[in-house]
């Protein structure tokens, strides 16, 4: 426990600096929301590499949260779908299913080249599309895979901070 | 007229003031794990924005469901009017006996187990489940630990024991008030559903016990759900902080009234910010270690009630 405390006087502020508020993506849902988004993410058949970088854009250096964007455990409490992959044959009912949960208003966005037009995933057997062939997609993250820097850039769009 | 006053104040403030205790609890956090924080204000960001959104109410689920936020923000709102946070004038003081006070929270934590039970989902009754195991193993704790207050006082009445300690500050030294000190952080920790007994910020439904039961709410109703779970932690804290450290509450004038707003404001977030400096610290406990953990706090409570009656100072 010591060590624990020493280390995090030592360290301190981790947290870049944040950068210059970006022109909101969707205003009148960045007015909806008023500086709150909580994500549901929904990986459709993603290699995980999306989710490394959505863990990092979330962590401490990049702190996602910061700007009012919160991750959560059920499509019920979200505000937003961060899907990312090709929706692969197993996971369309699922993705289909957890888009009609979220309450209204929301907003899906395809994170990463696969979710946007499958990438190098594009016409293997077990695909059946990009993200927007199964659900209306609002906004896109291009990146194989996207970096910290323009998620966090992306989210902020949506929270208006 | 100070408890009418006194008790509309209390109302106003722990429902004000409890997300933003929420927020100073994240903030806490954030700053010890080196992120920026959202600040302490987000959670009535996020209560906002769930008010404008569609509620939704799952296919087959019944007028249980509906009822069950109204009922837990309503309880804890009569708890919030009832304890003595800013007076113990309270109007309502006839009832603020720590045995209503207990069985209406329980009441609130019933409802919504009932209607995590009521979705059909296998995580709502996992979650309903777990929070009856350790509801069971909290309610006795906080029944004897405050009774050992109450022995000295002769009076089970809340008001009666603060306005007690206020005459005679030296009694929160003694060893029952210790023990049963000790005792009730435990049991507060377990109520509100913090870390080692549940973690509010998980994303993993095996390890859930509250975030479970509220999977299925949307809205409104999830707006309702977290602000009256915010409000019990306050209360809790707050009736802590009342039994404990019970000095700047008004008794009689109502010039004291905003000395006892201040006082208890700054208590409930020194108290919670304490809790969330410490949650840093520690990991959630495994599920089955938990009734350990209340066993031990419950022994605690059984040691305060028995040195209340054995070690009297002359």
């Amino acid at each position: 426990m010591r060590d624990l405390f020493r280390k995090i006087r030592k360290t301190g502020r981790v947290a870049q600096d944040a950068p210059r508020a970006p022109e909101p993506v969707l205003p009148e849902r960045a007015r909806d929301l008023g500086g709150s988004v909580q994500i549901r993410h929904v990986d459709a058949g993603s290699c995980n590499g999306c989710e490394v970088e959505i863990a990092s854009a979330f962590g401490p250096v990049y702190d996602a949260e910061r700007y009012g964007a919160r991750q959560v455990a059920s499509p019920r409490h979200a505000d937003a779908l961060l899907v990312t992959g090709p929706v692969t044959r197993n996971m369309e009912m699922a993705l289909r299913r957890t888009y009609e949960a979220v309450p209204e208003p929301k907003v899906v966005i395809a994170l990463g080249d696969c979710a946007r037009n499958c990438g190098v995933f594009a016409e293997a057997y077990g695909v059946v599309g990009a993200v927007g062939d199964v659900v209306p997609v609002d906004l896109e993250i291009p990146g194989c895979p996207p970096e910290p820097e323009a998620i966090v850039a992306a989210l902020r769009g949506l929270t208006g901070r | 007229m100070t408890g009418i006053i006194g008790a509309v104040l209390q109302v106003v403030l722990v429902a004000a003031g409890a997300p933003l205790l929420v927020g100073l609890m994240r903030q806490v956090r954030a700053r010890a794990e080196g992120r920026a924080g959202a600040g302490i204000l987000q959670p009535w960001r996020d209560l906002r924005k769930l008010l404008r959104k569609e509620p939704i109410t799952p296919h087959g689920t019944g007028p249980l469901f509906r009822m069950a936020p109204l009922l837990l923000a309503g309880t804890t709102l009569v708890v919030a009017a009832m304890i003595p946070l800013v007076t113990t004038r309270s109007p309502l003081d006839g009832a603020a006996d720590l045995f209503a006070v207990t069985a209406l929270l329980a009441l609130g934590t019933v409802a919504l187990a009932l209607a995590g039970l009521d979705t059909g989902t296998a995580f709502g009754g996992m979650g309903a489940s777990r929070e009856m195991v350790v509801l069971a193993l909290v309610e006795p704790t906080i029944l004897l630990s405050t009774f050992a207050m109450s022995v000295r006082v002769g009076s089970t009445n809340l008001g009666a024991i603060v306005t007690s300690v206020l005459d005679d500050p030296q009694q929160v030294v003694f060893p029952a008030s210790l023990l049963a000190l000790v005792a009730l952080v435990v049991v507060v920790i377990a109520e509100a559903g913090r870390i080692p007994v549940d973690n509010p910020s998980t994303h993993l439904e095996l390890t859930m016990i509250h975030e479970a039961m509220v999977l299925e709410y949307a809205g409104p109703d999830l707006a309702l759900v977290e602000w009256a779970s915010a409000m019990r932690l306050t209360v809790l804290l707050g009736l802590l902080a009342g039994l404990f450290a019970p000095w700047g509450i008004a008794v009689d004038s109502p010039a004291m009234l905003p000395v006892g707003a201040a006082a208890i404001a700054a208590k409930v977030a020194v108290a919670g910010a304490a809790l969330a400096a410490a949650e840093v610290f520690m990991a959630k406990l495994r599920m089955f270690r938990v009734p350990e953990l209340l066993a031990g706090s419950f022994v605690l409570a059984l040691f305060a009630v028995a040195s209340s009656f054995f070690l009297v100072a002359p």
